[in-house]
């Protein structure tokens, strides 16, 4: 069992499957209820080579939830640190019993590799620029729980594509769940082409009036992008935006927000803005993600 | 006294039925030949008889990466592959840079008696691309392809000041690695829509076609021998076929696995399919094939860059680049030409002639150096394991129509899967 490095490949039913028990997980939580225990005497190791909060915080939650054990590495204090190998790493904390691995790299295909040296379930936490999976899941139960369905809606993804993991996994969930989207943004933050099921556009204002979803990326300055001086005037979304937008339309951001960039603060706090739910959403995401991936083991 | 019965036998005229065979390092017969005193018989029916290929860019990594490969178990490997010389790449360490260590490495390959070991010497010392090789020295010593392989010279006076010196030097030839670094950096993968879809740097075909754009003005203005290592892009094959229209003395090398693959083959990241230049778009895949058939492109060549299991086993982006090619080229080249006569020129006659190995991709014919491979052209296998020290190819496991079945170096069996009688 390969566990979840990419969403390519996964067809509308599948996706459904971790939707819906996504949507059951999270009933229970709203009722007080407690979830199970399909994670006892199973181990979890968080291997986060890259830093990270909601992702972290939200899986170790989900494990906790399901009564798993957690392994934590601390890619500060790990040995990898003192030269051990990334392969080297990941055998051991195998050998002392994890049965999934929840890792992010800063490299593309990280997630990959370590299953095929392991061979155990690999839930891909975010590698480099190419997929975060868990995030695209959560976003769509996000969307469900919203709307009821997310067939035949039209999603505008704004921001720095070229780079975004976040992206990289919409590409795949969202055509599959039968969203209709189009990637907007300045020229040298867009893909050199189109993915398959994608329109690109520059202009945002142009598309306003017609999305139901308006779904922010973050622009990573971390990975060294400039920020050009039209940014704000051209993309970010303020409340004249905002109004702009069909009246049920709403904003997503995959976090964090850098405020008054992508995004002033009125909008990411005001009544269209489910960034909040989203991150409510990653944890019975994660939890009915888990829950799949230890039936696939036992 | 070798016989190499019933095979189909290349000549100047084409392929004909008959017998080769081989008394000391010549062949003394071919036709209809008595067997009286002959000691090995290799039964060549259905198979084609030629000159040994040669492969004019192979990483043998000795000196200094002897884990990865050394001269014995390259040679090895390339006797396998049908090979009976090969040019050895001179980023080792120390680079093959002076004429002392040329000596030592073509020393060494005669004596594993297994093949021709050709070295083609560096450029700059220490490929450091800065100050020009001695390349008279070096030619005095029997080098005729001068190259910083690996690398590019990116400095234009440097290279121009060493084509003046090399266009001086009857025979030698410049062979470049055209890639610009400064439009390489953080890139793993060929930049289109593979490299967007996995997130993973891209390397612009522009940065290999701007070398050759450049270079070939170098060439124009001294009148050196050039020679394009690996070509990748279709941009690239624009060039050199108006380059040999206006009459420059040009060549190019495609690697097997341009042929065989585009970039959809790393769709897994797997690191056997990481190599520079990468494998590109399948229009450029088709390019290259159609180049190849037509004579745009001369020469195949393996680029054999032998990586030990442990290097590859870590992710794509730290994963050295380079794949191992020599026992795997021959299929290929068999099934993307079709044509047994084209085979033989790209794998042996012409990069004989460029390589200017005068012992090699000659007809059978008699008196001609014994430097033969038996090549049955229907063979089915799968490439499992390797020769070679090291097995990171992107043939593993695929199925391949075309093996060497016999190499005779020097009027000497140095690989047979058939055994002879």
């Amino acid at each position: 069992m390969k566990g979840l490095t990419t969403l390519r490949g996964l067809g509308r039913s599948e996706l459904n499957e971790l939707i819906e028990s996504a949507l059951v997980y999270a009933g229970r939580a709203e009722k007080g209820e407690t979830s199970g225990d399909q994670l006892s005497g199973r181990a979890v190791a968080m291997m986060f080579f890259e830093p990270s909060t909601r992702t972290r915080l939200s899986f170790e939650l989900a494990v906790n939830r399901l009564g798993g054990a957690l392994m934590t590495c601390e890619p500060d204090t790990a040995s990898t640190k003192k030269g051990e190998s990334l392969r080297d790493t990941t055998l051991t904390v195998t050998a002392m019993g994890a049965d999934i691995l929840v890792v992010r790299h800063s490299e593309a295909g990280a997630p990959d590799a370590i299953h095929e040296w392991t061979g155990v379930p690999v839930v891909n936490a975010g590698d480099g620029a190419h997929e975060h999976p868990t995030q695209a899941l959560l976003d769509a139960v996000t969307l469900h729980r919203r709307f009821g369905s997310l067939q035949g809606l039209r999603m505008g993804i704004v921001g720095d594509i070229r780079q975004s993991r976040v992206a990289g996994s919409l590409f795949h969930a969202m055509p599959a769940l039968g969203v209709d989207s189009v990637l907007i943004g300045p020229e040298f933050l867009l893909p050199e082409r189109e993915p398959d099921g994608f329109e690109m556009s520059t202009d945002l204002d142009s598309h306003l009036g017609d999305l139901d979803v308006l779904y922010l990326l973050r622009v990573q300055r971390e990975r060294g992008t400039l920020i050009p001086d039209d940014y704000i005037d051209r993309f970010r979304v303020d409340p004249e935006r905002a109004a702009a937008m069909k009246p049920e339309a709403v904003v997503m951001h995959p976090g964090p927000i850098n405020r008054d960039v992508e995004i002033t603060g009125d909008v990411a706090d005001g009544p269209r803005s489910l960034i909040l739910s989203q991150v409510a959403n990653g944890v019975p995401t994660r939890m009915a993600l888990l829950a799949a991936l230890r039936d696939g083991i036992t | 006294m070798i016989l190499i019965r019933g095979g189909d036998v290349f000549s100047d005229s084409g392929f004909e039925v008959k017998d080769v065979l081989v008394e000391g390092e010549r062949i003394a017969a071919v036709g209809a030949v008595d067997v009286d005193g002959v000691i090995e018989v290799v039964d060549a029916s259905g198979c084609l008889v030629g000159p040994g290929f040669v492969d004019m860019h192979t990483h043998l990594r000795d000196p200094g990466h002897t884990w990865k490969e050394d001269i014995a178990s390259g040679c090895a490997a390339a006797a396998a592959g049908g090979f009976t010389a090969v040019v050895a790449m001179p980023n080792t360490d120390p680079p093959l840079d002076d004429a002392k260590i040329v000596k030592e490495v073509v020393r060494r390959g005669d004596e594993t008696g297994l093949i021709e070991v050709a070295v083609a010497a560096a450029i700059t010392h220490g490929r450091a691309g800065l100050i020009p090789s001695d390349v008279e020295d070096l030619y005095e010593c029997g080098v005729r392809v001068f190259t910083d392989d690996g690398d590019s010279v990116a400095d234009a006076a440097v290279l121009r000041s060493v084509m003046m010196r090399i266009a001086a030097l009857p025979g030698a030839v410049v062979a470049q690695h055209a890639e610009d670094a400064s439009m390489t950096v953080n890139g793993h993968i060929h930049e289109g829509s593979m490299s967007t879809r996995l997130g993973v740097g891209g390397l612009s075909a522009e940065a290999e076609v701007d070398v050759v754009k450049r270079d070939l003005d170098l060439v124009r203005e001294t009148g050196a021998r050039y020679h394009c290592q690996h070509v990748s892009a279709t941009g690239t094959i624009e060039l050199i076929r108006h380059a040999k229209a206006e009459g420059l003395f040009v060549t190019a090398e495609v690697t097997p696995h341009h042929l065989s693959f585009d970039e959809t083959a790393v769709a897994d990241l797997d690191t056997d399919f990481k190599m520079y230049p990468p494998l590109r778009s399948d229009d450029d895949r088709r390019t290259l094939r159609e180049a190849l058939k037509e004579g745009t492109i001369d020469v195949v060549a393996t680029d054999h860059a032998p990586h030990a299991p442990e290097e590859k086993a870590v992710t794509f982006e730290e994963a050295p680049r380079g794949v191992i090619g020599l026992e795997t080229a021959a299929a290929v080249v068999s099934e993307v030409v079709g044509d047994p006569r084209r085979m033989f020129e790209a794998l042996s006659l012409k990069p004989a002639l460029i390589a200017g190995l005068r012992d090699q991709g000659r007809p059978i014919a008699v008196g001609e150096p014994a430097n033969i491979v038996v090549f049955d052209p229907r063979q089915e296998w799968t490439p499992e394991t390797f020769v070679s020290r090291s097995s990171n190819s992107p043939y593993k496991g695929h199925r391949l129509t075309g093996r060497p079945l016999v190499t005779v170096h020097n009027g000497r069996i140095v690989y047979s899967l058939i055994g002879a009688t």
